[in-house]
């Protein structure tokens, strides 16, 4: 018996001539749990694939319990005790609990006729793996994202799991439902059972991890125990960048506020919402999940429906009731699901950006100024650095980092004066992240008023003049970020 | 309590409702709807679209949609006619029957193969095959209309199970024995579909191909003997409608897919697959069906058939897609969660 539960060593894999990894090692002891971070692309989920038996290395071996072997197969994978949970669960939402939680069993065992009896037995047994408790015959698609979770958990158990691949397991959870989760993995620690965590999330890493592995760019970058580590390092390993945290102090003190809410409400997301922005200031605004932030945002773009509350530009009372509405008063949103509701994401790059300004760039006959056009592509993509060979790719072939540059660039091509961020940074990597809020407070020094939407405490402390806490549906606090720190917010939250 | 609303919150109550209502409309301007004679002409007229619409079903809840049965029924079944009346058949229908449902088998493979092994989309490789089993019936076995059928066939379309007469008329209808298969295939396919691993893997390729692939649901077999089932079923509703006719009139189905689809739509089966129940999906083939022959009982002129078939598809669907939208819309979620406390 070896010190270690799994070993792969030197793991090389290539496609169609990309390096995706370049000799890596992953060593993982019994029962512990271990952080697997690395930025977007650096071979992540190429390492859980070789893992798992999806794909084949080209160089290298793999070593479970001291055996050592070149290849694996899924199914050879799983009978060593190897489950994965993927991002997206791999559930079946349109079918029961019960049936989700049976089916791989009964496959496994060859069952060819339903027998129900023997479903429920299994299910049942699955759920009391980690006391988790829900209606066996419900549809899975009625589940909230961690119940759903909850059930992608309790069929990897089944198996006699020796070692839990959990792939960016936090991604659409929120802080209760994450809490919930590390007891559950805290819980199977202590039956024994690994768990390899991966995440990019700097402060998860920190609280779950007791080891951690580090890849960039395909290579092992950095191995060891997680309290070896701290931020300035973690930040280091994931970019190979060295980042000094900027806290925001507004370049200048406006007399006047550009945009003023007053009394705003809609009706069953919040109610009298008031407070004031001037131009150079960021303006954070935090809140759990159903605290109204997001509508909130939503309101002021014209996206629902307001009964009551005035809205004043400049001092101007405006009426905003759709999209155009607030882009004409000069209200831009970057929204909370840059996928769907942000970007056109198989259109080129060039074409995303100028979206919204494609009025402007329009000559005699509403025809398109090429030239005009050109420039405005070149002039955004130098600005906020957006990595790609060419243009006129599809928003598809970048990285989340370089997408929500996209759709910045697409807002501040129209030069809004208010600009509100629902999430800005949610499932970008760290560099980008950074990137990200040196621009916004670039943008702000430069005299534009933005709206930070968060609940990713360390980015609205840091990156924000004045800060509001939302529950509820009401603001419940106004905060200095200066002299807040994440506790005291969190106190207003919950 | 609970269960009276888990029962009328879904589709196939509000479904049932409209046909109630509708039927109860027809039976109060016409008084002829609730009649012996009248009930059995709309179950013999269920026999065809009701088989077809099992199988389109089937094919719906995979998550694609076929739209070569007619042709795949009109082939098989013309094929099998035409054989048996070459060889001066003089058994059973029994022969023939099995005969086209090999036929459907061997078709429904073709389409099963594309589509499952090299997993092309159900409508594109379906249209193709639409038009190669039509051009294959009218090119090289050079199809006409056939006026005589087999004896056997010929018995079997005519015989019936019990005769309806109403009191009122005197006039008679008798229940065919193609509705026995109709009844068969139903309780196949319900069997299949709620009692095999087979059936269930439909459902979780519907729901999911890539988690049925990774919770090791064979999803290329699981689709190529699906389509081999439909093809079967497709070519017996062929063979159904040829003995009923009396006569194989080879182009006489095609066409028929987009009702039978509305027909299947209409029952609550979720176009993009997973979801659905063959009592839906009766439901809502029975209601085209009786829309389709009863608009004359209550004196509207059959040109107009064609207009409430589509008035029901986009009201029918209209009212789910709202339902869906309206669980979806951002509120509700919060709405609940009070309602909830």
């Amino acid at each position: 018996m070896s010190e270690y539960l799994l070993r792969a060593v030197d793991i090389v894999k290539n496609f169609a001539g990309v390096k995706a990894l370049q000799g890596v090692s992953l060593d993982i002891k019994p029962g512990e749990i271990h952080c697997l971070a690395g930025e977007n692309g650096c071979g992540k989920s190429t390492l859980i694939k070789v893992i798992s038996g999806v794909y084949q290395p080209d160089g290298g071996y793999i070593e479970f319990n001291g055996q050592r072997y070149t290849s694996i197969t899924p199914r050879e994978s799983i009978a060593m005790g190897i489950q994965v949970i993927y991002q997206d669960f791999a559930i079946f939402p349109n079918l029961t609990v019960m049936e989700n939680l049976a089916f791989n069993t009964e496959l496994a065992a060859g069952h060819k006729f339903v027998n129900k009896k023997r479903m429920r037995q299994i299910a049942t047994e699955a759920l009391s793996k980690i006391n988790f408790d829900v209606e066996l015959d419900r549809l899975v698609g009625s589940l909230s994202v961690a119940e759903k979770q909850m059930v992608a958990i309790c069929r990897a158990l089944m198996f006699d799991a020796k070692l839990i691949i959990m792939d960016e397991p936090t991604t659409a959870l929120t802080k209760k439902e994450v809490a919930a989760l590390f007891e559950i993995i805290l819980k199977l620690k202590a039956q024994g059972i690994a768990i390899l965590f991966v995440s990019h999330k700097l402060n998860e890493v920190f609280e779950i991890s007791e080891r951690f592995t580090i890849l960039r760019s395909g290579q092992l970058i950095a191995t060891g125990n997680t309290s070896d580590l701290d931020d300035k390092k973690f930040t280091f390993y994931m970019t190979g960048r060295e980042f000094e945290d900027v806290k925001f102090k507004p370049a200048f003190e406006a007399e006047k506020p550009v945009l003023e809410v007053k009394n705003l409400t809609v009706p069953g997301a919040f109610e009298d919402v008031s407070f004031e922005l001037k131009p150079g200031q960021i303006l954070g605004i935090t809140g759990l999940l159903d605290s109204g932030r997001t509508e909130l945002s939503l309101a002021l773009f014209g996206l629902r429906k307001a009964s009551g509350g005035d809205i004043l530009m400049k001092g101007q009372k405006v009426t905003i009731e759709n999209p155009r509405d607030a882009i004409a008063a000069g209200i831009g949103l970057v929204p909370e699901d840059r996928l769907s509701e942000g970007l056109f994401l198989p259109q080129p790059i060039s074409d995303n950006i100028v979206i919204s300004e494609i009025d402007g760039l329009s000559g005699a006959l509403s025809v398109v100024d090429r030239k005009r056009r050109q420039d405005e592509v070149d002039k955004w993509v130098r600005d906020l650095a957006i990595a790609t060979p060419n243009p006129d790719n599809a928003c598809t072939t970048l990285s989340g980092g370089n997408q929500q540059r996209i759709v910045l660039a697409k807002w501040l091509a129209c030069k809004p004066d208010v600009l509100i961020l629902n999430g800005p940074t949610v499932g970008v990597d760290i560099g980008s992240k950074h990137d990200i809020h040196a621009i916004l407070q670039r943008l702000a020094n430069q005299g534009m008023a933005v709206i930070i939407i968060s609940d990713d405490l360390p980015e609205v402390l840091e990156n924000c003049s004045d800060l509001l806490v939302m529950r509820a549906g009401r603001i419940v606090a106004q905060l200095d970020p200066a002299t807040t720190d994440e506790a005291l917010v969190l106190q207003h939250m919950m | 309590m609970k269960s009276i609303r888990k029962f009328t919150g879904r589709v196939e109550f509000y479904i049932g409702l409209v046909l109630v209502a509708l039927c109860l409309l027809i039976q109060v301007r016409s008084g002829q709807f609730f009649t012996p004679n009248n009930i059995v002409d709309i179950l013999s007229a269920l026999v065809v679209p009701g088989i077809f619409a099992v199988g389109e079903f089937m094919v719906i809840v995979s998550g694609g949609f076929d739209v070569s049965f007619p042709a795949l029924a009109s082939l098989s079944a013309y094929a099998t006619t035409k054989l048996f009346l070459n060889m001066n058949y003089e058994g059973s229908a029994l022969l023939p029957l099995l005969v086209a449902v090999l036929i459907g088998a061997v078709l429904g493979a073709l389409n099963g193969l594309f589509i499952g092994y090299f997993e092309l989309p159900a409508m594109i490789v379906t249209l193709g095959t639409s038009s190669v089993f039509k051009g294959f019936m009218q090119g090289t076995l050079n199809s006409k209309q056939l006026a005589v059928i087999p004896q056997g066939m010929r018995s079997f379309g005519t015989s019936a199970i019990f005769v309806a007469q109403n009191a009122q008329s005197g006039l008679t209808s008798r229940m065919p024995m193609t509705f026995i298969c109709f009844v068969l295939v139903l309780i196949a396919a319900w069997f299949i579909l709620t009692r095999t691993m087979f059936g269930r893997g439909i459902y979780a390729v519907g729901g999911n191909a890539v988690s049925a692939h990774r919770a090791g649901f064979n999803v290329k077999r699981t689709r190529f003997f699906m389509f081999v089932f439909v093809g079967m079923i497709s070519a017996l509703a062929g063979m159904c409608r040829t003995c009923m006719m009396q006569q194989m009139h080879p182009t006489n189905m095609l066409g028929m897919e987009m009702n039978i689809i509305a027909g299947v739509v209409l029952g609550g089966t979720a176009v993009v697959g997973g979801s659905g129940t063959l009592l839906g999906c009766m439901l809502g083939t029975a209601l085209i069906v009786v829309v389709e022959n009863s608009m004359i009982l209550i004196g509207i002129p059959t040109v107009w058939k064609d207009f409430f078939v589509g008035a029901l598809i986009i009201i029918g669907t209209g009212i789910s897609a709202m339902r869906v939208y309206a669980a979806n819309r951002p509120g509700a979620r919060s709405l609940r969660k009070e309602a909830a406390k």
